[in-house]
């Protein structure tokens, strides 16, 4: 296969030929995962992971009774078997009597074994499964902050989508959902984003590079907290609701003692061309602007990054500067730079945002994406500045302390009271009506930045320029006749007899829209398993479109 | 449900008036500070009225297992 880049060749000829680079500007192959929050208030004994796995189950039967084809792993204690189908799901029997929601193994009415599954990979090329005790949402690849923030967005619906299929059910329970990252009893869960750099790139080098950034960011990219310390052990609001969580600053650890970087080396993709940079600093958004930015920023600082191009802004204490920056609200707190002195998070996101606006000088990039990002980077931080109010209809952090405080004075009320921490977390209900982000935005007091059509569409459909265009669509169209899919691969065994065809997608930019036209068009019929002379030639036709896929030996 | 239909009605009305999107282009709507305190009372109404009622024990009630 011939190597491909999101890099136009006239940019990448001026780009230094000792540095490779996995993109540019803001465009960069990036997917974002949220393990969300799950509750149900009438069961407070539910299990969360039984809680999880309905709630994963239930959405692929709402899938099933749609038409939509969706691909699956059984759920199996001793490993992860690659799957079977989507045909005949039922409802889980528990979510028709909620008070099973317990740890117990789940039997039906006649006491065989329920089959559940815990794994699901959807047609859009998401992958939406039960991460031990929480659902998580893995968006699709995608390869600008626009695209990331429009199938993150679909993912908060369709995890909403199955919370209501559960309910429909007779006797159904509620399960509540939360785009949070706390329960603050000293639990926390990410919102993890994942960008491909070039594997040339030194690690060392990265981390000594990103940890200023990682560091400040959140004072753009937070979603606001109510609660000091892992257990709310003051009272107050902070920035940030991940920053207490967090003890080193490098290492392998996702669970304890985080990291603001994760070293984590596991690419998904062509290990000689690229590592996956995972991310599990930041906040999980429900502001698609803070979404927006947090993917467009960061993609910019990796693209500086990849040239050796960023400035060095090295705090002496990251950790402690994580904390303290997320502390403080007004934004005046002072953290030690080595070989610059004392600065504010705004002093310092602004050598960053100035290095992004001489970078695209310099290259000549002048595309609207990255263009967008780097002015709104600069007005957000004039603004955090000078009238941070002004940003209350952009930022999650600050629309959230808006109404905390509008609350805190009409209710003469206390940063303890349990009505502050009541909205702090139904700020990130999923759901529409009770959800306070979404109350917001109904009322036109948040900025949207995507449109609900756009939206609605990246629940069904892949983004058109990854390999999960072939991965979202085989499943739609040919789900019957697949055998297995995971990021890199994809089995196909026509009609479920004879041998396993087997395709490996390691180059995330293969397998896009534009190179599989024709068999993967979206409204074509769904492959059926009826032994017709028409769904073997449409077999035969894919077996040899994917004939450059085609897998060679065993991983 | 009885504590939705505030909201519900709002939006009706405001539906029938045609009151363009005070956010039309992405710019913030300038108004003077008074609209903007009676713009935050309006919406504070609305917090009041879809905020969870049984605050303390929801919150406590909250608990989550492990994650990433």
């Amino acid at each position: 296969m011939t190597s491909v880049s999101l890099v136009p060749a006239s940019l990448a000829a001026k780009f230094p030929a000792n540095r490779p680079t996995a993109g540019y500007g803001v465009h960069r192959v990036v997917g974002l995962e949220t393990e969300f929050g799950i509750h149900a208030p009438s069961h407070e004994d539910a299990s969360h992971s039984v809680m999880s796995l309905e709630l994963i189950n239930s959405y692929g039967h709402k899938l099933s009774l749609d038409g939509t084809n969706v691909a699956s792993t059984e759920w199996d204690y001793n490993e992860e078997s690659p799957l079977l189908d989507a045909r005949g799901w039922q409802m889980p029997r528990s979510i028709a009597h909620p008070s099973q929601l317990t740890d117990q193994a789940l039997v039906n009415d006649d006491g065989q074994e329920l089959h559940m599954l815990v794994n699901l990979i959807l047609p859009n090329g998401a992958r939406f499964y039960v991460d031990h005790a929480h659902p998580e949402f893995s968006s699709p690849e995608t390869t600008n902050p626009l695209d990331a923030v429009i199938w993150d967005q679909a993912g908060d619906r369709i995890a909403q989508q199955a919370a209501d299929h559960v309910a429909s059910a007779q006797d159904g329970a509620r399960l509540l959902l939360y785009k949070n990252n706390t329960d603050s009893k000293s639990v926390s869960y990410g919102a993890h984003e994942n960008y491909l750099v070039a594997r040339q790139l030194d690690f060392d080098e990265l981390t000594e590079f990103i940890l200023g950034f990682f560091t400040t960011r959140q004072i753009i990219t937070g979603a606001g907290r109510v609660g000091i310390g892992s257990r709310n052990e003051r009272a107050g609001f902070q920035i940030s609701q991940r920053a207490d969580f967090f003890e080193e600053e490098v290492g392998l650890e996702t669970t304890i003692r985080r990291p603001i970087v994760n070293a984590r080396d596991e690419p998904h993709a062509r290990p000689d061309a690229y590592r996956r940079l995972h991310v599990i600093i930041g906040d999980a958004n429900l502001s698609q602007y803070s979404t927006w930015l947090r993917v467009g920023m960061t993609s910019l600082v990796l693209s500086m990054i990849e040239l050796g191009e960023l400035p060095m802004v090295e705090l002496a204490e990251p950790v402690q500067a994580l904390q303290d920056i997320s502390h403080d609200p007004s934004l005046q707190t002072q953290v030690l730079v080595n070989g610059r002195g004392w600065m504010t998070a705004i002093d310092i996101q602004r050598i960053y945002q100035q290095a992004a606006q001489a970078y695209i000088d310099r290259y000549h990039i002048d595309d609207q994406q990255t263009v967008d990002v780097v002015n709104a980077w600069a007005q957000v931080l004039d603004l955090l500045e000078h009238n941070p109010a002004k940003l209350a209809d952009r930022l999650d952090w600050i629309a959230k302390y808006q109404l905390l405080n509008g609350m805190r004075e009409r209710h003469g009320l206390d940063w303890s009271n349990a009505k502050l921490g009541m909205l702090d977390l139904q700020w990130a209900d999923l759901r529409q009506d009770k959800g306070l982000y979404h109350t917001l935005v109904a009322r036109g007091a948040m900025r949207t930045i995507v449109n609900n059509e756009q939206i609605q569409h990246a629940i069904n459909f892949p983004p058109t320029t990854t390999r999960a265009w072939a991965r979202g669509r085989l499943i739609e169209r040919f789900g019957a006749h697949l055998a297995g899919v995971s990021w890199e691969t994809v089995l196909v065994r026509p009609f479920r007899t004879g041998p396993i065809h087997r395709f490996h997608f390691p180059e995330p930019l293969s397998a896009t829209a534009d190179a599989l036209h024709g068999l993967l068009d979206p409204e074509l019929p769904q492959i059926s398993l009826d032994d017709t002379s028409a769904n073997h030639a449409e077999l035969t036709q894919l077996l040899k479109q994917l004939q450059p896929y085609r897998a060679i030996g065993h991983r | 449900m009885a504590q939705e239909q505030p909201r519900q009605s709002r939006q009706q009305h405001e539906e029938d008036n045609y009151i363009p999107d005070p956010l039309p282009d992405g710019t913030p709507a300038p108004g003077s500070a008074a609209a903007q305190t009676s713009d935050l009372d309006s919406l504070l109404d609305e917090i009041d009225d879809v905020l969870e009622v049984n605050a303390e024990e929801f919150v406590q009630g909250f608990v989550q297992k492990g994650g990433q």
